[in-house]
């Protein structure tokens, strides 16, 4: 609900949900926030029901921080840890069918442009590396294939988590886990090749130990959305549980695997650079000013 | 159906073969959409009860189009499978004639109930049509509708679903249907098609109803043959689908409070989350009866019944079979039978009461099917239990595609009256009458 056109009427502010007023008040409905000043505001997700040391909750935290508009944003999930968390948000969130999330946001997002036209009404779905590669892997293809103007985020834990520790599409070969007890036997999935295949106009590797590169991303996933199509974001968010981290070296299990297979690494396609650059103002798509010729005096 | 062709009747207003599916003609001047833009919002009552009606001669499928051309739908998903794929396409062409919003061909069923439980969750009017394996292959997100407390007309053009793999009439998988929470109507023919698709968004958005409707026919007998429709002028549509009137919010963003996460999960294990779910399922039930007295006010009832007050004997049928029991009703009186049709047309909510007050005094009851299962018999069955002594033929049933013969009705009507063991029916399908008659009643009760 923007703050553009809904205005509390005067006198009428203390019947509004308390959470509400929280959100206006002290969060960042109607403001713009940024990581750098978490601790300092009312977050969109506070509380939730996630294991001590999850690297996916920060990483949530970290993107509903990022959501452009979040006041005007719905959330789209599917079976999996994360919707644990993205349900105690303070905006919507649909929790469909098992795998189901990239066909409900085709129809959500379909839906909202019919009835608010250019007005912004973001569609971000966040579902795990099973629901996203597995159970849901033909809905997630083909929205992309369609352009469906949304952002998909991939949590990628690289296992079952909440139904306990099986093996993924996206687990590593090699991994003993169960379903898996012999190792799993095939690569992981290479869902970022397939999001460029596919048509995306945007994808983004990232982890959640760098938080404005969080932020940036996911900035960028949901604005181009709005208009040039299709952004994917997968980002590593480990379950230490499942893969018997130490809660102290969660962040130091992050920052290892970002340098053996988690890079960060950004392909976003000239309609989309020049997307941002003239419709919000970046600057790092510009053409960078020719360096001064050699040999010239420095004044 | 059983009405003569009128000389002066055109058999093929529609223009094109229904398969033809080419884009309008855009003429330089003329705007595609201009006839759309024409089209006036009136009442459903209006719509309904008042507005002058002009006979056509056309398929289920187009049927189903023009009842679509007049439902203000807002997004549409088509994907294809037979016998259903002609009305989505027709639907298409009403998207590019400006009729349909929004349109697009889905992945396949799962995908498609997924985008349509997306765009009626955003708000929009919503329609899709599927088939026998699509109606099973989407039921995992159709039967989610009704929880999700979200209104959507979607049409079963019902065929085989079972191995061997056929794609001839059979309607089974209407049973699946049944247990879903959603409205649930069967189509007799061509003009039930149009008139419950229409009736049935309006049914929908009702503040105190807010589920899902399906609209069942009997594939091909229904989609692909023709009848007369009785239509209102194209240039009225259905007022627009008003969000805000549903039982729970759209998921726009427009609503405080803020943490709205209207699909909450409730799969702890304790009891607030148990009594959670349990009293949702009774909500979406209730909502299911509270259905009744629009399907009564828009559509003029659940059933309806013809010559069953003096008959002694009453079929009853839904779909086609209601066709085919007409003609056998007609082939009765004509051997001095009196006898009696009650066509269900709402199998969800099932009209119980009336079929309590209009079998009291029936001796024989016969319920011919289009499924080996005899869905319709065991809801009949358990309807009028205890309230009705008439002995009950689940039967005959044709299935796999065979069609009815009249005959196969006629001899269970008389065999029935007469005591005669019937050859089309087995033992195991008869229900009552003769109270020595324990080992029957023990077979039918065991199938229910």
């Amino acid at each position: 609900m923007s703050l553009d056109y809904v205005k509390f009427s005067s006198g009428f502010e203390k019947f509004m949900p308390k959470e509400y007023r929280d959100m206006v008040e002290h969060g960042p409905f109607g403001k713009k926030v940024s990581v750098s000043q978490m601790g300092s505001f009312k977050e969109v997700l506070e509380e939730h029901p996630m294991c001590a040391g999850c690297a996916m909750t920060l990483f949530i935290r970290l993107a509903m921080i990022a959501f452009p508009n979040p006041e005007d944003t719905i959330t789209v999930g599917t079976a999996g840890c994360g919707r644990l968390a993205i349900s105690q948000a303070a905006i919507p969130f649909v929790y469909g069918n098992y795998g189901d999330q990239n066909g409900v946001a085709s129809g959500l997002s379909r839906g909202l442009r019919l009835r608010f036209g250019d007005k912004p009404k973001d569609v971000v779905v966040m579902a795990g590396d099973g629901g996203t590669a597995d159970i849901g892997f033909q809905q997630v293809l083909h929205s992309w294939f369609r352009k469906e103007r949304f952002t998909t985020i991939m949590l990628d834990n690289e296992v079952y988590g909440n139904t306990g520790g099986q093996e993924s599409g996206m687990t590593n070969r090699g991994a003993v886990l169960k379903m898996a007890p012999l190792g799993k036997k095939f690569e992981k999935m290479d869902m970022l090749q397939m999001a460029k295949v596919a048509g995306c106009a945007y994808v983004a590797t990232v982890v959640p130990n760098n938080p404005r590169r969080v932020e940036s991303v996911i900035k960028k996933a949901v604005l181009i959305a709005r208009e040039v199509g299709s952004t994917y974001i997968q980002a590593y968010t480990s379950c230490n549980i499942e893969y018997a981290i130490p809660t102290d070296k969660v962040m130091e299990d992050a920052k290892n695997v970002e340098n053996d297979r988690y890079q960060f690494s950004e392909y976003i396609t000239d309609e989309a650079k020049q997307f941002l650059t003239e419709r919000y103002g970046y600057k790092e798509f510009l053409p960078k000013p020719a360096a001064p010729a050699p040999g010239l005096p420095k004044s | 159906m059983s009405e003569a062709l009128e000389p002066q009747q055109k058999t093929n207003p529609q223009g094109d073969p229904i398969t033809s599916v080419s884009a309008p003609k855009v003429e330089a001047k003329k705007d595609p959409h201009a006839d759309a833009k024409q089209q006036k919002v009136v009442t459903p009552e209006y719509m309904f009860l008042e507005a002058p009606r002009t006979k056509e001669f056309i398929t289920g499928s187009e049927a189903a189009k023009e009842a679509i051309r007049r439902s203000n739908v807002d997004l549409a998903i088509a994907y294809p499978i037979t016998p259903q794929s002609e009305t989505m396409q027709l639907v298409g062409v009403l998207y590019g004639e400006g009729y349909v919003k929004e349109y697009y061909r889905g992945e396949e069923e799962v995908g498609v109930m997924a985008a349509i439980a997306g765009g009626s969750r955003a708000g929009v009017r919503c329609y899709t049509a599927t088939a026998g394996p699509g109606t099973l292959r989407g039921l995992e997100g159709i039967a989610s509708w009704p929880g999700h407390r979200l209104p959507v007309v979607a049409m079963f053009t019902c065929r085989v679903v079972n191995a061997p793999l056929a794609i001839q009439p059979d309607n089974i998988e209407v049973s699946y249907l049944l247990n879903c929470g959603m409205i649930v109507f069967h189509a007799e023919n061509q003009q039930d098609m149009y008139d419950f698709t229409l009736a049935g968004f309006v049914i929908s958005e009702k503040n105190d109803v807010t589920l899902p409707v399906g609209v069942c026919c009997d594939g091909f007998f229904v989609t692909h043959a023709r009848g007369y429709v009785r239509m209102q002028d194209r240039g009225m549509k259905l007022p627009p689908r008003e969000p805000w009137r549903g039982a729970v919010p759209v998921l726009d963003a427009e609503n405080p409070p803020a943490r709205l996460s209207r699909d909450a999960p409730v799969q702890k294990s304790n009891f607030m989350a148990y009594n959670i779910h349990a009293v949702w399922q009774q909500e979406v039930w209730a909502a299911v009866e509270r259905s009744r007295k629009y399907i009564n006010q828009y559509m003029g009832g659940l059933l309806t019944a013809e010559n069953v007050d003096d008959a002694e004997a009453v079929i009853i049928a839904s779909g086609s079979a209601a066709a085919q029991s007409r003609e056998a009703v007609r082939i009765c009186a004509e051997k001095g039978i009196k006898i009696g049709l009650i066509k269900i047309r709402s199998l969800r909510p099932f009209p119980t009461q009336e079929l309590r007050k209009l079998c009291g005094k029936a001796k024989l009851i016969v319920v011919p099917e289009f499924n080996y299962v005899g869905w319709l018999a065991k809801e009949v069955a358990t309807a009028i239990y205890g309230f009705s002594n008439a002995k009950i033929i689940g039967g005959p049933r044709v299935y796999g595609g065979q069609s009815m013969p009249v005959e196969l009705i006629v001899d269970e009507v008389e065999s029935g009256l007469t005591g005669k063991k019937s050859t089309n029916v087995a033992m195991s399908q008869v229900m009552g009458a003769s109270a020595a008659d324990h080992e029957a009643m023990g077979h039918f009760m065991r199938s229910i």
